[in-house]
């Protein structure tokens, strides 16, 4: 278990490295950083003043150690459009990201688990046949076009809920939350519903499908013929054995929620790191992008990780088997 | 020289397609509804596309013919609409449904190249990796281990951002389509890879590979003429529910301004423009384009699940 702990660290560590000569190659060698940062009547003698300064004439090991090292800390430079520290702008809008993403992985499980369980329990149902239709809508339609239809019925017709920004925040240290106002919440509703819907139909076919697999195996038979209450074999027994793929599964979709956050954050016009980085790719804005590509990376590599260590934890026969 | 061919020969088109007609992929395909009308909506959609300077009743970017004083036509039955634009007209007066048809043709080019360039690099990767193996198949395997840990709509993202700086702005505006296919292609070649190095790695072993490598046959033209036919089948149904991702893909990225350039709107661009609109009444500009995504996007998937059965001899 060991080795195979230490085998996915290693990987990790090769991807963030990866990832970190990529954004430094777009830093360093697309666009002068120099000519990004001083205006036009700046002389030749300043501008090589500035390049000293900024330590481009180093050789390349050291530049790469260096824009390393100062990522390690959070630093990665001054953006080129907004003309302030690229940490600065992640810090504002990154409480925007995470708010957003966390209540909607919430809102998807809280849904989606439920009515997985329900529709494997009641397959023949009418209400579980309403569910699976939905989720089949659900998956085939775009996430940016579920926005839309939202604002349209919510928004413009029946003027209901806000459809852009975050409404009223409250700050706590450096920490926007939009959580403690009314305007606040108001205007995480709609947001929160576009990007939770997708994961919410997927998490909900996948809960279904374990647990009628689960159903079928011999454990719960053995339970029925035992006698145990129905409610205990569905709850207890199936349930808890159906988690383990769901917990996978939802572990990594807590990275696909946050790709998809770009997109509900610029249907929404959400102020957090998506919107951010689309700005940054439509201006070219490089320090943004090569930060926000790191950030990613970095993103995705822990929660993979997290679930990978986890699932050796919860599911015994993998231990065996590395 | 028509005179000597046998009349069997004459005969093998005929049979041919008798053999089609009474085979089990059609009997499954003729017995599904649904499948049928999917296979006839796309079918409708592709052609109104294809042929749209044709078919469609305006060209929406020839500015002569255009007049602002069209301008924001509601759709037909509603007051104030005017006959000769079916689906209303946007700002600049331009008829929504020639809009739309000109927008799929983009959207549905883009999806196919990219779908294209993704199963000629997935496929040779997949065929190369598999009959080769070694360490060049443990590199291109965890290549596709990590990149299958990014959703694919993030790494299209992240390959057009950066290739956009890499190209300078200027000439960006001139191959961004291709760009787009590039990045949309590199999303989604593992699949492909994975499924063809799996049956690669069985067709490997068979017979009639050990007897082309006998007699003296290249590992490139066996791979090309003797284990690539075997392996395509599952490439087809992964192709056609990719190309519904890829499409969404296209319509994903041009919405969010990074995808096609505006002088060449694809359905993505159209539904973009058209939100900026919502909110003073006029919900067609972006409503029309969007059904019409959704629509296609709905019939590729089921075409695609029926082909996934029909192909599989499990289910028969």
């Amino acid at each position: 278990m060991i080795s195979y702990i230490s085998s996915r660290l290693m990987q990790s560590v090769i991807v963030m490295f990866c990832v970190a000569l990529i954004a430094f190659g777009l830093f360093r060698y697309v666009g002068d950083p120099v000519n990004n940062l001083v205006g036009q009547d700046t002389s030749l003698e300043e501008r090589a003043a500035l390049r000293e300064r900024l330590g481009l004439n180093d050789p390349f090991l050291v530049q790469f150690a260096r824009f390393s090292g100062n990522a390690l800390v959070g630093e990665f430079g001054i953006s080129y459009l907004h003309r302030v520290p690229v940490a600065d702008l992640i810090k504002e809008r990154l409480p925007a990201t995470l708010e957003l993403s966390f209540i909607s992985a919430i809102i998807a499980l809280a849904v989606g688990v439920p009515m997985g369980v329900y529709t494997a329990l009641r397959r023949r149902g009418v209400l579980s046949h309403a569910f699976m239709t939905l989720s089949l809508v659900g998956v085939s339609l775009p996430t940016f076009i579920i926005g839309i239809l939202l604002i349209l019925f919510f928004g413009v017709i029946l003027r209901w809920l806000p459809t852009f920004g975050r409404g009223e925040v409250t700050e706590i240290g450096w920490w926007t939350t939009g959580l403690l106002t009314t305007s606040g919440l108001r205007s995480l509703i709609l947001p929160s519903i576009t990007l939770a819907l997708f994961q919410m139909t997927l998490i909900m076919r996948l809960v279904r499908s374990q647990m009628l697999e689960v159903l079928r195996t011999d454990f719960v038979k053995f339970g029925r013929a035992r006698g145990l209450p129905e409610r205990y074999i569905s709850f207890s027994i199936a349930l808890s054995n159906t988690l383990v793929p769901v917990i996978t599964i939802t572990g990594l979709q807590l990275g696909s929620i946050i790709a998809f956050a770009i997109i509900t954050e610029s249907v929404f016009q959400w102020p957090g790191m998506g919107l951010l980085f689309v700005q940054a790719i439509s201006e070219v804005d490089i320090p943004v992008m090569s930060a926000y590509l790191v950030l990613v990376a970095f993103f995705f590599v822990i929660i993979n990780l997290t679930v990978d260590v986890l699932y050796v934890l919860v599911d015994p026969r993998l231990r065996v088997g590395s | 020289m028509t005179h000597s061919i046998p009349p069997s020969d004459v005969q093998v088109p005929a049979g041919r397609l008798r053999q089609i007609l009474e085979g089990d992929v059609f009997h499954s395909f003729s017995k599904s509804l649904v499948t049928v009308v999917s296979a006839v909506v796309i079918v409708v959609l592709v052609a109104g596309a294809l042929f749209a300077p044709l078919l469609a009743p305006h060209d929406p970017y020839d500015l002569t013919t255009i007049s602002l004083l069209d301008a924001s036509k509601p759709p037909v039955p509603l007051q104030g609409s005017d006959p000769r634009f079916l689906l209303g007209t946007d700002d600049q007066g331009r008829d929504v449904l020639s809009t739309i048809m000109y927008g799929a043709r983009i959207s549905l080019a883009v999806g196919f190249s990219a779908v294209l360039f993704a199963i000629v690099l997935g496929v040779t990767l997949g065929l190369v990796s598999g009959y080769l193996g070694g360490r060049l198949d443990a590199v291109i395997m965890r290549i596709a281990d990590i990149q299958l840990s990014f959703p694919s709509i993030l790494i299209a993202l992240l390959v057009d951002g950066i290739s956009r700086p890499l190209i300078g702005r200027e000439s960006h505006e001139n191959i961004a389509i291709f760009v787009l296919i590039f990045a949309i292609g590199i999303s989604s070649w593992v699949q492909y890879a994975r499924t063809v190095r799996s049956s690669t790695l069985v067709e490997r072993e068979k017979e009639y590979v050990q007897a082309a490598q006998v007699i003296g046959i290249g590992p490139a033209l066996i791979l090309w003429r003797h284990i690539l036919p075997n392996v395509m089948g599952p490439v087809l149904v992964i192709a056609t529910i990719d190309l519904a991702i890829a499409i969404i893909t296209e319509a994903t990225l041009s919405f969010l301004g990074v995808g096609v350039p505006p002088t060449t709107p694809s359905l993505g661009t159209l539904i973009r423009i058209g939100n900026d609109y919502l909110f003073s009444g006029e919900w067609w500009i972006t409503i029309f384009p969007a059904v019409l995504l959704v629509i296609l996007v709905l019939a590729i998937n089921l075409l695609g699940d029926w082909l996934r059965d029909a192909l599989n001899p499990k289910l028969r």
